[in-house]
């Protein structure tokens, strides 16, 4: 069954809530990981584990460096996943 | 023909030492050459101070003096010593190897020695080697040096990796003992990621143009990819350690990981869910990445701040260019003879 973009929103924002021990309610679709979420780039490699497992998809380095916004992974995990 | 063999023992490791060079770097020295701030520093790597070599002072000079201590707190002298396990990526001569320097430098010209090649696994692959060694009677006593002076191949102006590597030297003395002091180790590597981690270029390419602009072969490091496949790959390693030690994180005193990364540490210790009770070596603060070097001298400073964990259980995971790893279980040395 396709994975929805809502299921991904929500799995994301628990992720980052985990990593970045921040409050669930600031994490929306337009939200930059470094600078809104502080999420930096090492940060965002353990969100990017976390997803792989919580989503079995394969997200290559070169694409998370591509993901600046919480709607950029979240759309790559819907198109990929 | 039957051959004959020999029956096997158990090995343990009888003593570590360790050795930083006296000058401290703060990060405040590194700063202005990379546009960083001490502060992006310590929250991506924990990193506050590192020891860094002066110019006249070698990699055997520190590996002689952690060698030396090791020696001393063993109880032996260096005659006793009859092998010795040099694991450095630093050592700027194809050969000989610094293990035979060290022997000159340690008065004792015939025991067996050579050097290992492992980068920042190298320490955990010559606890694997020593203990093996000693097990089948090949060795008594083996000295497992971790050395590396990383400042003369690092580039001080590459943002990537010019705060993260320093210089240092620990050793450990592994030999006899009643019970099992080290328990199998696990290893092996992810080859298939080995750009991640290079001192390039060769050696080749300045002798077929020695006129040519040849950059000297810093090391250089793609420190997303590195922090994705330990934070990844590590924790099962760790996971599988234990296992083959036949224990449970609950009966583990100690986690005494390579010191890449301060947040690696963190994430492999949340990954394998070790208990409060663990103390965990966070060297890296004042010391850096050490490569080879930073388990042994992890080692050493725990057991100083912790003098309790003589003779407790340890967890040693090594990972680094190759990419390659060990983990291992063993009994910390004891409290020192001297």
């Amino acid at each position: 069954m396709a994975l929805t973009q809502d299921a991904v929103l929500a799995g994301i924002k628990e992720i980052v809530v985990e990593v970045a021990g921040i409050d669930a309610g600031i994490i929306a679709m337009d939200k930059k990981f470094s600078d809104d979420l502080d999420v930096d780039s090492l940060s965002m490699v353990e969100v990017v584990v976390a997803a792989e497992e919580k989503f079995g998809v394969k997200i290559p380095d070169e694409e998370v460096t591509k993901m600046a916004t919480v709607g950029d992974a979240v759309n790559y995990i819907v198109a990929n996943a | 023909m039957t051959l004959q063999t020999t029956a096997p023992r158990n090995a343990r490791i009888l003593s570590v030492g360790g050795y930083r060079p006296p000058r401290v770097v703060p990060n405040s020295e590194i700063v202005d050459r990379i546009d960083s701030t001490d502060e992006w520093i310590q929250q991506r790597t924990g990193i506050m101070t590192r020891h860094i070599a002066s110019a006249d002072e070698s990699l055997v000079d520190m590996a002689e003096k952690a060698a030396r201590v090791a020696i001393t707190r063993a109880g032996l002298t260096p005659e006793d010593i009859d092998t010795v396990i040099f694991a450095t990526i630093t050592y700027p001569y194809q050969a000989p190897s610094a293990a035979t320097e060290v022997l000159t430098r340690l008065g004792n010209t015939h025991a067996a020695a050579f050097d290992l090649s492992a980068a920042c696994a190298g320490f955990c692959y010559g606890v694997a080697l020593a203990n093996d060694l000693v097990r089948n009677r090949t060795a008594n006593n083996v000295l497992v040096i971790g050395g590396e002076k990383l400042s003369d191949f690092t580039d001080p102006d590459d943002r990537a990796t010019a705060f993260i590597f320093a210089d240092g030297a620990g050793a450990v003395v592994i030999g006899a003992s009643e019970s099992v002091g080290i328990a199998p180790t696990v290893w092996g590597a992810n080859a298939e990621t080995r750009d991640a981690i290079t001192m390039q270029p060769s050696w080749i390419d300045y002798k077929q143009d020695p006129t040519a602009d040849i950059k000297w072969p810093d090391i250089s490091q793609q420190g997303q990819t590195v922090f994705r496949w330990a934070v990844y790959e590590m924790a099962p390693v760790g996971l599988k350690a234990l296992e083959a030690a036949g224990i449970t994180v609950d009966q583990l005193d100690a986690f005494i990981p390579h010191q890449a990364n301060e947040r690696i540490i963190d994430s492999l210790a949340k990954s394998m869910k070790l208990p409060d009770s663990v103390a965990i070596a966070r060297d890296i603060r004042t010391t850096g990445n050490t490569s080879a070097a930073s388990i042994p001298l992890a080692m050493d400073a725990l057991l100083t701040e912790h003098p309790e964990l003589h003779g407790k259980t340890a967890l040693l995971i090594g990972f680094g260019a190759g990419l390659v790893f060990a983990g291992q279980v063993v009994e910390l040395p004891p409290v020192p003879k001297k």
